[in-house]
């Protein structure tokens, strides 16, 4: 293999996490029916286990910050923003919560404070290193979807 | 969503918001401020045309330990800041020879009052100004000085001592004339959804002020103690700082320390707090 096509498979290889999966839905292309997502983003049922620590990172979901979760004892200081999400599977159906998460607005209406987590228009100024991107990925919303999922009372 | 479940949503939503806005009234503590006797309002009614009923004080939003280190100057940790800049002042520095004191012969106390009415229309620059361009502006001008940088040390220290001399007065900002679209320009900026996470200062600070955001009791955003000592700083850091600090967190791109948009919303912001005392310098976490 040359240098050149070496230096393609790279950048190839390099693309790959953020190219459309045949399957993945990109987040202009995500269909609200009736105020819910039917599909999953992947095309995959999501991994709840993952979900969880999507949840819980700071640097993901940070669904902590502003969410009391019992489930997550180990963790201290839940945040009291947003409603407790004990039992949040009992009030909402699985496309619902999908749609929350992708999408907060188009559900609990433009003032809510709670972020979109799979658009990519956001608000003014946003910083370069997150211009153009989603806070999730397709994976981690339905990981996380899939953990909301099991929070039944 | 069928029917029922709908209305439910909207019924939880206003029986929502609803306790947030008892929780916003209800959650700062009811300690009070005395420092050396002099008594410092942290709680005052607020003006009609204030979202909120009550003012407060950051600092009857932090932990016990946080507020008994603003309550005792010798606890202080602002204080060492302070006591280099009353050093600082009789330092001759630039070309004019000169030091601060050879103009203020009073000392900083000639100060007292200056920093409830910040920021202040400034004629000749046709532009409000801050503390930190007037202490540059009578460095560069009158003591032919280098100006400090905004977060530098000495900046920060002299700005501490100067505020300090206002200690206990009230918050009481021009809003009106020539600061008019001042004034609405950190109004708009105030209410502006900003970044990825797509917040506006409106969602934490009067939205929700008195709920916990993780381990942060969020409080009404006031202004009135900078600069502050913040824990988590380790040291004094400007209001620009601050609000640079919380467009980061949402990830939007800040404006400069300085800039005219941060001026605006200073301005705004500091309206927001009219008549609380100026606690300067402050400690939070």
């Amino acid at each position: 293999m040359s240098l050149k096509s070496n230096l393609m498979m790279a950048l190839f290889l390099a693309a790959a996490p953020t190219a459309a999966w045949a399957g993945t839905i990109a987040p202009d292309d995500v269909k609200f029916e009736e105020e819910t997502i039917v599909m999953s983003l992947t095309g995959e049922p999501g991994d709840a286990a993952r979900g969880r620590e999507v949840f819980v990172n700071r640097k993901l979901g940070n669904c902590l910050a502003c969410h009391v979760n019992a489930e997550i004892k180990e963790q201290l200081f839940h945040g009291e923003v947003g409603p407790p999400l004990d039992g949040v599977a009992d009030r909402w159906e699985v496309p619902e919560l999908r749609a929350i998460v992708v999408n907060s607005k188009i559900i609990l209406g433009d003032e809510t404070i709670m972020p979109s987590f799979y658009r990519v228009k956001n608000g003014a100024r946003t910083a370069e290193k997150f211009e153009g991107k989603t806070i999730l990925s397709a994976q981690d919303v339905e990981d996380v979807v899939a953990y909301l999922g099991t929070l039944k009372e | 969503m069928n029917l029922i479940r709908k209305s439910m949503v909207v019924g939880g939503v206003i029986g929502l918001s609803l306790t947030m806005g008892l929780a916003a009234q209800a959650d700062p503590d009811e300690d009070q401020l005395i420092i050396d006797g002099q008594e410092i309002v942290t709680e005052v009614t607020a003006a009609p045309d204030s979202p909120f009923e009550t003012l407060y004080s950051g600092w009857r939003y932090r932990s016990d330990e946080t507020q008994s280190l603003q309550a005792d100057d010798f606890e202080n940790p602002a204080f060492g800041a302070v006591d280099q800049a009353i050093e600082q002042f009789e330092v001759v520095e630039g070309a004019a020879g000169k030091s601060c004191a050879s103009c203020h012969e009073g000392g900083a106390e000639e100060f007292a009052g200056l920093r409830a009415k910040l920021p202040r229309w400034n004629a000749e620059i046709g532009k409000p100004e801050t503390l930190e361009h007037i202490i540059n502006e009578c460095r560069t001008e009158r003591m032919q000085a280098e100006p400090w940088k905004w977060e530098a040390k000495a900046m920060l220290g002299m700005t501490a001592l100067i505020g300090l001399q206002s200690r206990g007065m009230p918050v009481d900002v021009q809003t009106d004339g020539e600061m008019t679209p001042w004034f609405q320009k950190g109004k708009d900026l105030y209410y502006t959804r900003v970044g990825q996470l797509d917040m506006s200062c409106s969602n934490c600070h009067e939205d929700n002020s008195g709920n916990m955001i993780r381990a942060d009791h969020l409080s009404q955003g006031q202004i009135n103690g900078f600069p502050v000592y913040r824990l988590k700083w380790n040291g004094l850091g400007s209001i620009h700082r601050r609000f640079k600090g919380c467009m980061d967190n949402i990830r939007a791109k800040p404006y400069k320390r300085g800039s005219d948009e941060f001026v605006a919303l200073e301005l705004y912001v500091a309206s927001r707090g009219q008549g609380l005392s100026v606690e300067t310098p402050a400690v939070r976490n």
